[in-house]
């Protein structure tokens, strides 16, 4: 190796860390913003809503968008990388005829799930090889094994639902910890959401995916493996999804080929809600789970409130919509403020 | 001019024509005359201005300073819709058609002659079609979808649509660069018959034989601006390379000796069909070895090939005799390979993420501790690096979009020294930047070889090629056409070599 430091400077100048105070970072982020509304609504509806303050609603709220929680950690990373996965919910609905199934026939529950991950890992590897390899677009694959995967699910199962499961599965899928009204499910997420989190905020492979995100070309060219990280993702978002799926049918004691039909919408509302940007490159893993919070809250403390179930979704739809919308006026707010110089630049590139 | 008699007005005349973007100057004085009835060649360096003057020309752009003269009167476009009604038509050197639309729709899109009701008369139009083919002589099925047709016949396309237009000058913007040699001879002989018909004709090219085989003046033009104009009878191709580059190039740039070691990398018989062939060279510690030649000669595709980032078919690469796997630019790097890539806003940066995250982009893998990245390791080696390469920048969380050109690619230049390489390729490592950081830029290339570095760079600046490097490999098509060591590269020796093929070279 050559010893060329002594060609360069010596290193002497100093930089700050931010060119912005933390306060202002952490009041101005997205993530800040979620979680505070997140908070507002809870207080109105605690003071609004009768039933809402009591213990057995937040349980039920938990246990309610746990499959959302799940899928939104590896989903976070996909958007992240500038690509989606459509076909979660199929995976889910899958891996729930196939843990079914496979226990229906004999085979310890124990076992089946195992089987019933494999599948969620192929089926998300099946993705994985027709975006990367093949090189098709994201969202036509996966609109593709949307209806592939749930027409096998369905096809598996029929219209018939395997209901019988151990009570010992099925009981503590909908259990607590301790004497708390928080759901033993809580535990495993929380452990997922730290091991995401890790993975996309303190990992070369999270400077990855956020790189390619923004630009697959400058990623390419800064050796990180653009195809080779996204056929990752696609897998674990396949294998979590079948996760998912397992504790779908655990706790409502029930495999059915249309289970989780329509979760996918959910979870991308959620993951776009957290302020995970669409065209890649922006977003954390807390902003999803907050997300996923002010969605659960939102829609629980309606209910409570007797609103109906699509003037529900009609408030959460228009949220989604208004955030999406709010995001892209800022950016743009942001590109007119630096535009001057970066039209100048591309000019000069241009000319050469 | 020699003409004795006091010659006719020209059909367009610019004069003393200033365009600057920004703080970028690409035109101080662009002076043009162009006859009816004559073909009038441009010839300069790439960034001479060329490109500027015809998208002038063409009203993309609006000068800043100067006379635009069309017939004699006055003129100024605003767009390119104004320069086309005035009877200016510029062909590119890939035209862009619509290819799912046929051939006789492309020609008269936008205005094709209907019948009552606002119905498009089919008929007509495939008439017209076929008479503007059979005024130029060639032929090609009107009906037929462009898509799938060379880019010469997408030229021709492009003619016929100027002619039903009724274009008096047009511009041809190196409309030869991807023709092979009968193409160019049925464009040369369509070229012709319009020059016959009274039309001005701008030809603009770098390859000599064809300036002097078609045309009848020729204008040189350098560093933005007029240097001359003349018959292209009473000149020769020493002469325009001289006025061309005229300038005392190795002043510039105060290269500092080194010593030159062993081979370093090694690339042999690297091949990807119809874009680059055969190529074999060598480069030692200590050397700045320059691959010169025309853009779109295949230079850059050699470099990406060479680092991994795109395929090739047959060759091999070796650093320090250790092979580099193919399309595999992590391994390249371990290797000790670095790539400072052509397109700094699209490949060298992420421009949208902080400067700190550019600058340890390329070494995030050695930054971790039993596995895991943490800021503050991140943040003191982008310290380091960013402050070695004297990036101004305000914080490490900057956004690398809002530097100016110059500290951009000193950012990439600090990502790529991270690596500690022992080869640095550099693919145009000063285009579009200041001055002074080009300087610098120069300067700090040339320490880095003299402490034992390996060199590898692209330019398609002379001056640079000239002053910076112990060897020029010439490329031209795809090939290495010439190997000129430091002390017989001259301005006319590699440019003639990037202009000719190796078999005129040898001669």
């Amino acid at each position: 190796m050559t010893n060329f430091l002594q060609a360069l400077a010596p290193a002497t100048r100093t930089y700050r860390d931010h060119s912005q105070p933390l306060w202002r970072r952490i009041l101005l982020s997205r993530e800040a913003a979620v979680i505070g509304a997140v908070l507002l609504v809870i207080i109105v509806a605690s003071v609004s809503v009768r039933a809402f303050g009591k213990p057995i609603t937040a349980t039920y709220l938990l246990l309610d968008i746990a499959p959302i929680l799940l899928i939104a950690l590896p989903m976070t990373l996909i958007i992240i990388t500038g690509e989606i996965d459509l076909s979660v919910a199929s995976i889910v609905g899958l891996s729930s005829v196939t843990l079914g199934v496979l226990h229906s026939n004999g085979m310890p529950i124990e076992a089946a799930a195992v089987v019933a991950l494999i599948v969620g890992a192929i089926a998300g590897a099946l993705n994985g090889f027709l975006i990367t390899i093949v090189g098709l677009p994201s969202l036509a694959v996966t609109i593709g094994t949307l209806a592939l995967y749930r027409g096998l699910a369905v096809g598996l199962l029929g219209t018939k639902a395997v209901t019988e499961f151990s009570e010992f599965w099925t009981s503590l899928a909908k259990s607590k910890i301790g004497a708390s009204a928080i759901p033993s499910v809580v535990i495993p997420i929380v452990i997922l959401a730290v091991i995401f989190g890790v993975l996309l905020h303190l990992t070369p492979f999270g400077r990855g995916v956020y790189a390619i995100g923004l630009s697959a070309e400058a990623a390419r060219f800064s050796g990180i493996h653009v195809e080779r990280t996204k056929f990752t993702l696609f897998m674990l978002s396949g294998l979590v999804s079948a996760l998912a799926g397992i504790y779908y049918t655990l706790r409502f004691s029930s495999a059915r080929g249309d289970n989780a039909t329509g979760l996918e919408l959910s979870v991308i509302a959620a993951v776009l809600l957290g302020g995970v940007s669409i065209f890649g490159g922006r977003g954390s893993t807390l902003g999803p789970i907050a997300g996923a919070a002010l969605i659960g809250v939102l829609a629980s403390a309606l209910r409570l409130a007797n609103v109906t179930s699509d003037v529900i979704n009609i408030i959460t739809g228009t949220l989604l919509v208004a955030s999406v919308v709010a995001t892209s006026f800022l950016a743009w707010l942001h590109t007119k403020r630096i535009r001057p110089g970066k039209k100048t630049e591309t000019l000069v590139a241009a000319k050469g | 001019m020699s003409s004795s008699t006091e010659p006719p007005t020209p059909a367009l005349e610019l004069n003393r024509i200033a365009k600057a973007f920004g703080a970028v100057i690409a035109l101080t004085s662009g002076t043009l005359a162009l006859q009816s009835g004559s073909i009038h060649a441009l010839v300069g360096e790439n960034g001479a201005g060329k490109s500027t003057l015809v998208k002038i020309i063409a009203g993309l752009y609006q000068r800043d300073s100067g006379e635009f003269l069309l017939d004699g009167k006055s003129v100024d476009f605003t767009s390119t819709a104004q320069s086309k009604a005035a009877g200016i038509a510029v062909i590119y050197q890939e035209p862009t058609l619509f290819p799912d639309l046929s051939v006789t729709e492309n020609i008269f899109m936008g205005r094709q002659p209907t019948r009552s009701f606002g119905r498009i008369d089919r008929k007509r139009m495939h008439e017209e079609a076929l008479g503007l083919f059979a005024r130029l002589g060639v032929r090609l099925d009107p009906e037929r979808p462009t898509l799938g047709l060379s880019i010469a016949d997408q030229q021709l396309i492009e003619i016929a649509k100027a002619i039903s237009l009724d274009a008096k000058v047009l511009v041809m913007d190196e409309p030869t660069a991807a023709l092979s040699g009968i193409e160019v001879e049925r464009l040369f002989a369509v070229a012709r018959s319009l020059r016959d018909e009274g039309r001005a004709l701008l030809f603009i090219s770098h390859r000599f034989d064809e300036v002097f085989d078609l045309c009848d003046t020729v204008t040189i033009m350098r560093d933005g601006a007029y240097i001359d104009t003349s018959p292209i009878a009473e000149t020769t191709v020493e002469q325009i390379v001289r006025q061309m580059v005229g300038r005392d190039v190795s002043a510039l740039f105060p290269k500092e000796e080194a010593v030159i070691g062993d081979d370093v990398l090694v690339v042999e018989g690297l091949t990807e069909h119809g874009v680059f062939e055969n190529v074999s060279f060598t480069v030692k510690s200590g050397e700045i070895v320059a691959l010169a030649g025309l853009v779109g000669a295949g230079r850059s595709e050699i470099a990406r090939a060479v680092f991994g980032v795109d395929p090739y078919s047959a060759g091999r690469v070796t650093i320090g005799g250790v092979t580099v796997p193919h399309r595999n630019p992590a391994a390249a790097m371990k290797l000790g390979l670095a790539l400072v890539p052509e397109d700094r806003r699209k490949q060298g940066l992420v421009l949208e993420t902080s400067v700190a995250r550019n600058a340890t982009m390329a070494i995030r893998s050695q930054l971790t501790r039993s596995g895991l990245l943490f800021t503050r390791p991140e943040n003191a080696a982008a310290r380091e690096w960013a402050s070695r390469l004297e990036v101004k920048a305000a914080a490490l969380d900057t956004e690398a979009g809002t530097l100016s050109g110059g500290n951009q690619q000193k950012v990439v230049l600090a990502k790529w020294l991270a690596t500690k390489p022992t080869v640095l390729i550099v693919d145009e490592p000063t285009r579009g930047i200041d001055v002074g950081t080009k300087a610098e830029v120069h300067r700090l290339l040339s320490q880095l070889a003299g402490q034992g570095l390996a060199i590898l760079m692209i330019s398609s600046e002379l001056p640079e090629v000239l002053g910076m490097a112990d060897r020029v490999l010439v490329v031209r098509e795809g090939h290495i056409t010439a190997e000129i060591s430091r002390a017989d590269a001259t301005a006319e020796s590699v440019m003639f070599a990037a202009t000719h093929a190796a078999s005129e070279i040898a001669q």
